[in-house]
């Protein structure tokens, strides 16, 4: 693992074990030797690893390149150099049947939310596969109760708390049946009580989720974690090891 | 809507174009036809002439609103924007025609708003897109890509409490620092979130597949 080379506390991180990655749920990402150049700044530089663990999570500083990391799974930012890989599926030359595999969370879900009401935004996602309407509106009840929306349903999304609109952005996402969520720190907006919300939401789903977040708590009983620091990976471990990493790594800067 | 049930004390009863939850036979009847009626009511009432006409339209209006189980609230919601406008109307027609042109001409204008309020309020949004979808659709025929008209219809309604929220949110920062009637330091702020916010909206569109 290119992270664990640059710092010797890291471990070198240790094959899956296929009884926690079922592949009917998950995906396998591969990522090799990704550079991302935005304007004047290389934001990742050399990034390779195999995502295939059921619960992965990602930290670093703001503009660390993690956000960027996140948006590369699902084709949003493609590579300037180096390859990112879905199930094998190219993201370059297949975006749209990797989108269709790999959903996403924004940390802002006002930006996320497209439809006026809370049920045609969740029937917005479903737009494409189901085209039954008495099918897709069952769908679109039944989801929203599963996530306690249901008395909701034709309120205006803007009308729902900032915790509501997370979990309906959730909702739009989960309702296409993605094999994997990535989530972009979903919780910055959140109070205390929907960070808990959301975190035990993104725990229980059968997905695969990458989590990207700030919020090292959010980690626990995750089973892979990578650091990220000035585009590179500098931890890939367990979480305990690869957050106390962190740890030093903001201490020992000013 | 049941503000009680809603999240935050809601405003949406009294807001313009908002759908309003109800089982009324307006409610169950299907958008495009409705969209035809509102049509052809309008038509017809800007060929009313007389006091009489343009009255009894106006009760007609009321009763309908009655009908569909809509309360006043949601009525002068749908009305409400016209508050600052219609005075301008009526006192500019009476000073230049007279006092009966004056009042058929704002309660025709008071009844095309009302009328319509009146189909946004009783249809939800997907429905009219739908609908409008499916009577634009000859024309993807020629080219036009009638599914995104229909998507930047729905976008526009949903940004407006969005860009709302954002200028109460930068009024309320300017008036910390102390400039509570600068325009520039409303509009520079308003503008760049605005623009920021599209673009995030266009990444979450792809993310969500709209391209694909």
């Amino acid at each position: 693992m290119r992270g664990a080379r640059m710092h010797r506390s890291t471990v070198e991180n240790q094959t899956p074990d296929p009884a926690t990655a079922p592949a009917e749920v998950g995906c396998v990402v591969g990522l090799e030797d990704v550079h991302v150049r935005l304007g004047e700044r290389d934001v990742l530089r050399g990034v390779t690893a195999r995502l295939r663990e059921r619960r992965i999570g990602i930290v670093g500083a703001n503009g660390s390149g993690k956000s960027t990391l996140a948006r590369l799974l699902n084709g949003l930012v493609l590579p300037t150099h180096g390859t990112v890989r879905v199930d094998g599926l190219d993201t370059r030359r297949s975006g749209a049947q990797v989108r269709r595999r790999v959903g996403f969370v924004f940390s802002d879900p006002d930006a996320q939310i497209v439809m006026p009401t809370v049920a045609e935004d969740v029937a917005y996602s479903l737009r494409r596969s189901e085209h039954d309407r008495a099918v897709r509106d069952r769908l679109v009840a039944d989801w929203l109760e599963r996530h306690g929306l249901d008395g909701h349903a034709d309120h205006p999304a803007h009308l729902l708390s900032g915790g509501q609109k997370q979990l309906l952005a959730l909702t739009s996402v989960l309702v296409t049946s993605p094999r994997l969520v990535v989530a972009d720190e979903p919780t910055t907006l959140l109070d205390l009580r929907n960070t808990r919300r959301v975190a035990a939401l993104l725990s229980e789903i059968p997905q695969q989720v990458v989590l990207v977040s700030h919020d090292l708590d959010l980690m626990t009983g995750y089973d892979r974690v990578l650091v990220i620091d000035e585009g590179r990976v500098v931890a890939d471990d367990e979480p305990a090891p690869a957050v106390a990493y962190y740890r030093r790594l903001l201490d020992e800067r000013p | 809507m049941t503000p009680a049930s809603a999240a935050r004390p809601s405003t949406a009863a009294g807001t313009a174009g908002a759908y309003v939850v109800g089982r009324s036979l307006l409610h169950r009847a299907p958008a495009g036809p409705k969209l035809a009626a509102l049509m052809v009511c309008s038509l017809a009432l800007l060929l009313v002439r007389d006091a009489v006409g343009v009255g009894l339209a106006a009760l007609a209006v009321v009763g309908l609103y009655g009908f569909a189980g809509l309360g006043w609230r949601s009525a002068w919601g749908q009305v409400r924007p016209l508050r600052m406008f219609l005075p301008v109307v009526f006192a500019l027609q009476w000073w230049l025609m007279d006092l009966t042109s004056a009042a058929v001409l704002s309660t025709r204008l008071l009844v095309l708003v009302a009328l319509a309020g009146l189909v946004t309020c009783t249809t939800r949004v997907a429905d009219l897109l739908a609908a409008i979808e499916r009577g634009l659709s000859p024309l993807g025929r020629v080219g036009v890509d009638v599914e995104r008209i229909a998507l930047v219809l729905a976008l526009a309604l949903r940004s407006v409490p969005v860009i709302a929220d954002l200028a109460g949110r930068v009024r309320d920062a300017q008036r910390a620092r102390g400039h509570e009637r600068d325009v520039r330091a409303f509009a520079v702020p308003l503008v760049v979130g605005a623009m920021r916010q599209a673009d995030a909206l266009g990444e979450a569109l792809r993310a969500r597949g709209f391209d694909d």
